[in-house]
């Protein structure tokens, strides 16, 4: 086995440098589909830089597990997302794990957070950590059940195998087991990212929150490290859902030119996820909490119809 | 040496012996009982421990041999033991489990000083440890059934320990009538086994299944499914087990948790891959869907439960669930001749037996040293024990990780391989049934993600936040042994999850013996840091990879504390009170708060129901008293057990008209039977 060690550094780097820029464009697009001028999309940069120079407070109840909580879900988080594909089809670290390691990973992240939530004997932090917990529990049939009929399809759980296996020729985004699987994978990234018809992530009234609620005692570096880790993990998956569906333009050989046509390539589509997703946001209410299940079943059903159509086309 | 393994198995057997007589002539003489049958109990589980690893590395053939273990008196029962590869990795089990309890015990019942008879505990301790380690070596009927009968006694002599409470008292006799029943229709099982085959040896019972009309086999796999079920506690026969285990002392209750339900996924095992012979599609489906169901039952009514210990419970049976999606998808693959997947399969249930046991064993071990800090099993009592019991504190975070699936850890590794059977058994088979494949690789993601759910609650109500009684406040840290004993369980823990290919290497001749093929060679790759799923091709993992990856980016953290925040500094304050004087701990989340959404989300099955009293002077809005019930209804026990017992009851009512008391009716039955007897098989 060798390492890659360029492709690591790479995808680390743009693991890091990408994930503000998509986060501020979401913020930046919805703000101007409200009419509003909205911050410009580089601000999360400004964000992380000035939460980094800060001083913290941490509240006198906390353990050490509310000091650890940030590296874990900064760390898996940058894990996960190096075994995505993004720019070519071969994730550097996909020897490492494929789609169960990284919701594994996901999952690790979530549970040290919702820990972390607990830790400050605040009750809203509970209340986050509870609603996340459970929220999350509800998704995760349906995500695994979307990725399931794609890895079932690649005959492989690796991403990279996944991707390379639709790749060229092999490619039936109209195939209606891929488009159902879309569909649900698209629901549970709305509710994994915290986005409105789940979560609200602009919302100023803790008992609405979700993710929000269990930061609120998160201060300077710590809410840095915490909020730049959920923009990587919001990165991760739109990359996932991106690179697994729409496969197309990854740089196949590794020469510039390839790699600069599949950054490009990269970015539109993070682009066209990202408009999706603000349309969403902006067309839709946030749902009453014990309506987002609903929603949730509506996607395992699109997985469930999504495996049911394999057998049919 | 070749016989070093038996010779280590006998000095084990030996061993528990001793113990458990020690503990009898030392009934009085508590210290000196503590240290010698604990003491004895640790000695032998660690012969133990040596004695199957060598067993399981040398293979299958120098250890394969019955030996006597006791001259037999009566024909037919011979006492015959056998240490092949299934067994020696059963006995690893037991014994590794068996090592950490028993130290731990060393310090955990000292409590009991004073109290209760600490010789007694020791003595059926070690008798315990000794009938399931001859559970799992038996090479005979006879020998097994009375193994099994032995440890259903002791176990329920350690349930009722604490007997003067009335909780503890039913709980042993619902143990007591359920294990009962389990051993009926073992019993009833081996019996048409042994209507084919005429022996009662093990080996004669290989696979017998072939020799047998398929009524008969599907016979003897029901009732070996309901009576080990029931041991193993499968949902819907799972009834006692959230009521017994926690009721025991701690080290018991981890040892029943981690192991005794274990001899039912044993038996099952035993009977159905090396006895029964080639299954019928069905019986894999059963058990599949059975694994399925209790695994998302179990942790849903984990999630209902603020006694610590019940929690664990509930949390074995769905692991058992779990066990078994692994072992019910090597049926049917050996029904369709996989055999390569059906050994993938049966590596990841048994795989995840022994993290299991080691996880389990751990937080049981765990919930007893906060039980035996704070006095109370209600977790609404405790928090902020990560202050007062850092250490107990790491060792339950770990187990919390670890049985949460969650990576690098051991459950992970199972449940990933569970995944990849699952997945791959899809492409099996072309009939419709091939879906239940992905759809129980749903369920167990529901149930992961749902446990995680449960174990950020165990956690964090437990061991954060501020204590919230005067005995949480009050607790400390518990003695060296016991934290000893939790640290063998988290050392289990991180090497079975961070070197899973090393340890797949020690169930080859295990699998080898139970589906002919050995696959630990396909299921390594890198020189054994990625673990495949059979194929590079098809799904690779690598949790000391992944942990490595943690090390390796951990650097970039700490470089921007370099760059950016080198003048920043950090200070304690207050949490976030919005304005009011201090928080209190009873403003903090409780355990049931943090199940609500889940109650309300899944209600159509909990059935909440809430009594709210409140007693005011002027308005509702300012009561001078509220009092708040929360009840979730117990649906297996109102709907299958309660009709069937007023049935029982009802029925045994009408019976006894039949036993009226006098003798000369008593003389007419027996003259009746004789007589039906003599016209039906005298002929």
């Amino acid at each position: 086995m060798n390492l890659d060690l360029p492709s690591i550094l790479a995808q680390t780097a743009s693991l890091l440098l990408m994930a503000p820029l998509l986060s501020g464009l979401i913020k930046n697009w919805k703000a101007k589909l409200q009419n509003r001028r909205g911050p410009r999309i580089w601000q999360p940069y400004f964000d992380v830089a000035k939460f980094l120079r800060k001083d913290m407070v941490i509240s006198e109840h906390a353990s050490w597990i509310f000091s650890a909580t940030p590296y874990v879900v900064f760390l898996t988080a940058l894990s996960a997302g190096l075994m995505v594909p993004m720019i070519t089809a071969r994730a550097p670290m996909s020897l490492f794990g494929g789609a169960l390691a990284l919701v594994g990973l996901l999952a690790l992240g979530r549970f040290f957070l919702a820990l972390g939530g607990l830790d400050p004997a605040s009750a809203f932090g509970g209340m986050g950590s509870s609603r996340e917990m459970t929220l999350s529990a509800i998704a995760e049939p349906a995500m695994m059940l979307a990725i399931f009929t794609v890895a079932i399809a690649a005959g492989s759980t690796n991403l990279s195998q996944i991707v390379l296996a639709s790749q060229g020729p092999h490619w039936k985004f109209l195939d209606p087991s891929h488009a159902l699987a879309f569909a649900a994978m698209f629901i549970v990234l709305l509710a994994e990212t915290g986005r409105i018809p789940v979560d609200n992530p602009a919302t100023h009234l803790e008992l609405t929150m979700i993710h929000e609620a269990m930061l609120l005692e998160y201060s300077g570096r710590y809410l840095a490290l915490i909020e730049w880790g959920a923009s990587i993990k919001q990165l991760v998956l739109i990359s996932l859902l991106a690179n697994i569906f729409f496969p197309v333009g990854l740089a196949a050989e590794a020469t510039p030119v390839a790699f600069g046509l599949g950054l490009l390539f990269f970015a539109a589509k993070l682009v066209v996820l990202a408009g999706a997703v603000v349309l969403v946001e902006t067309t839709n209410a946030k749902l009453r909490l014990f309506r987002v299940p609903d929603l949730l079943s509506a996607a395992f059903i699109l997985a469930t119809l999504a495996l049911v159509s394999t057998f049919l086309f | 040496m070749d016989n070093l393994p038996a010779a280590l198995l006998n000095l084990s057997l030996t061993g528990y012996v001793v113990g458990a007589v020690a503990g009898l002539l030392f009934l009085r003489a508590e210290k000196l009982a503590n240290v010698f049958t604990f003491a004895c109990a640790s000695l032998a589980s660690l012969c133990g421990v040596v004695s199957s690893v060598m067993a399981l590395v040398t293979g299958a053939a120098a250890a394969n041999q019955s030996v006597q273990l006791l001259p037999s008196l009566i024909p037919y029962i011979q006492f015959t033991i056998r240490v092949d590869p299934l067994s020696a990795f059963f006995l690893l089990i037991v014994s590794l489990l068996g090592f950490a309890l028993s130290t731990y015990s060393l310090g955990y019942a000292k409590g009991f000083f004073g109290r209760k008879n600490v010789g007694l505990l020791g003595a059926f301790f070690n008798a315990l440890l000794l009938a399931t380690v001859l559970t799992f070596v038996a090479d005979n009927i006879w020998l097994f059934l009375i193994a099994w009968e032995l440890m259903a006694l002791t176990a329920y002599c350690l349930v009722s320990f604490d007997h003067e409470e009335p909780e503890t008292r039913k709980a042993g006799v619902l143990y007591f009538i359920m294990s009962h029943i389990d051993a009926g229709c073992v019993i009833l099982g081996f019996l048409l086994l042994f209507q084919a085959s005429g022996d009662y040896s093990f080996a004669s019972l290989h696979d017998i299944g072939a020799q047998m009309s398929s009524g008969k086999r599907d016979a003897a796999f029901l009732l070996f499914l309901i009576g080990f079920g029931i041991k193993a506690g499968i949902v819907p026969l799972h009834i006692w087990l959230p009521v017994a285990h926690p009721v025991a002392p701690s080290n018991v209750s981890a040892l029943m948790s981690g192991v005794i339900i274990k001899t039912g996924i044993y038996g099952l095992t035993r009977v159905l891959f090396d006895f029964l012979g080639t299954p019928p599609l069905w019986w894999g489906v059963t058990v599949l869907t059975v694994g399925t169901i209790s695994a998302v039952l179990g942790v849903l009514y984990a999630l209902m439960e603020h006694d610590l210990k019940r929690l664990l419970a509930y949390h074995s049976i769905e692991n058992i669930g779990i066990i078994l999606m692994g072992l019910g998808a090597a049926l049917m693959f050996l029904n369709t001749g996989h055999t390569v997947l059906a050994a993938l399969a049966l590596i990841a249930g048994l795989y995840h037996t022994i993290n299991h046991a080691s996880f389990k064993g751990l937080l049981f071990l765990g919930a007893g040293a906060v039980l035996h800090a704070t006095h109370t099993r209600n977790m609404e009592e405790m928090g902020g024990l990560i202050k007062r019991m850092p250490q107990t504190a790491f060792f339950f975070l770990i187990g919390a990780v670890a049985i949460s699936a969650l990576p690098p850890l051991n459950g992970f590794v199972s449940e990933w391989l569970t995944y990849q059977a699952l997945l791959q058994g899809f492409g099996t088979t072309d009939s419709l049934m091939r879906l239940i494949f992905p759809l129980s690789g749903a369920m167990l993601a529901l149930t992961g993600a749902l446990a995680a759910a449960c174990f950020v609650k165990a956690f964090g109500i437990t061991f954060l936040a501020q204590p919230r009684s005067k005995h949480a406040e009050q607790a400390h840290e518990v003695s060296a042994s016991m934290r000893f004993g939790m640290g063998v369980l988290t050392a289990a823990c991180v090497v079975l999850g961070l070197f899973p290919t090393q340890f797949v290497q020690l169930l080859d001749p295990l699998t080898q013996q139970l589906t002919g093929q050995q696959i630990s060679a396909q299921l390594s790759l890198a020189n054994g840091l990625v673990l495949t799923s059979l194929t590079e091709k098809s799904g690779t993992v690598s949790t000391l990879g992944i942990s490595l990856m943690f090390v390796c980016l951990l650097p970039i953290p700490f470089g921007l504390w370099l760059v950016f925040a080198r003048n920043s500094k950090t200070r304690r304050g207050p949490t976030w009170d919005c304005g009011q004087r201090g928080l209190t701990p009873q403003m903090e989340y409780t355990a049931t708060g943090f199940s609500k959404p889940i109650r309300m989300i899944f209600k159509a099955l909990f059935r909440p129901r809430r009594d709210v009293q409140r007693e005011y002077e002027f308005s509702p809005y300012f009561a001078t008293t509220i009092r708040f019930e929360s009840h979730v209804e117990e649906v297996f026990e109102r709907r299958i057990y309660q009709p069937l017992q007023i049935l029982i009851l009802r029925v045994s009512r009408q019976i006894r008209a039949l036993q009226a008391g006098s003798i000369h009716a008593y003389l007419l039955y027996i003259f009746v039977t004789l007589l039906l007897l003599l016209l039906v098989f005298a002929r």
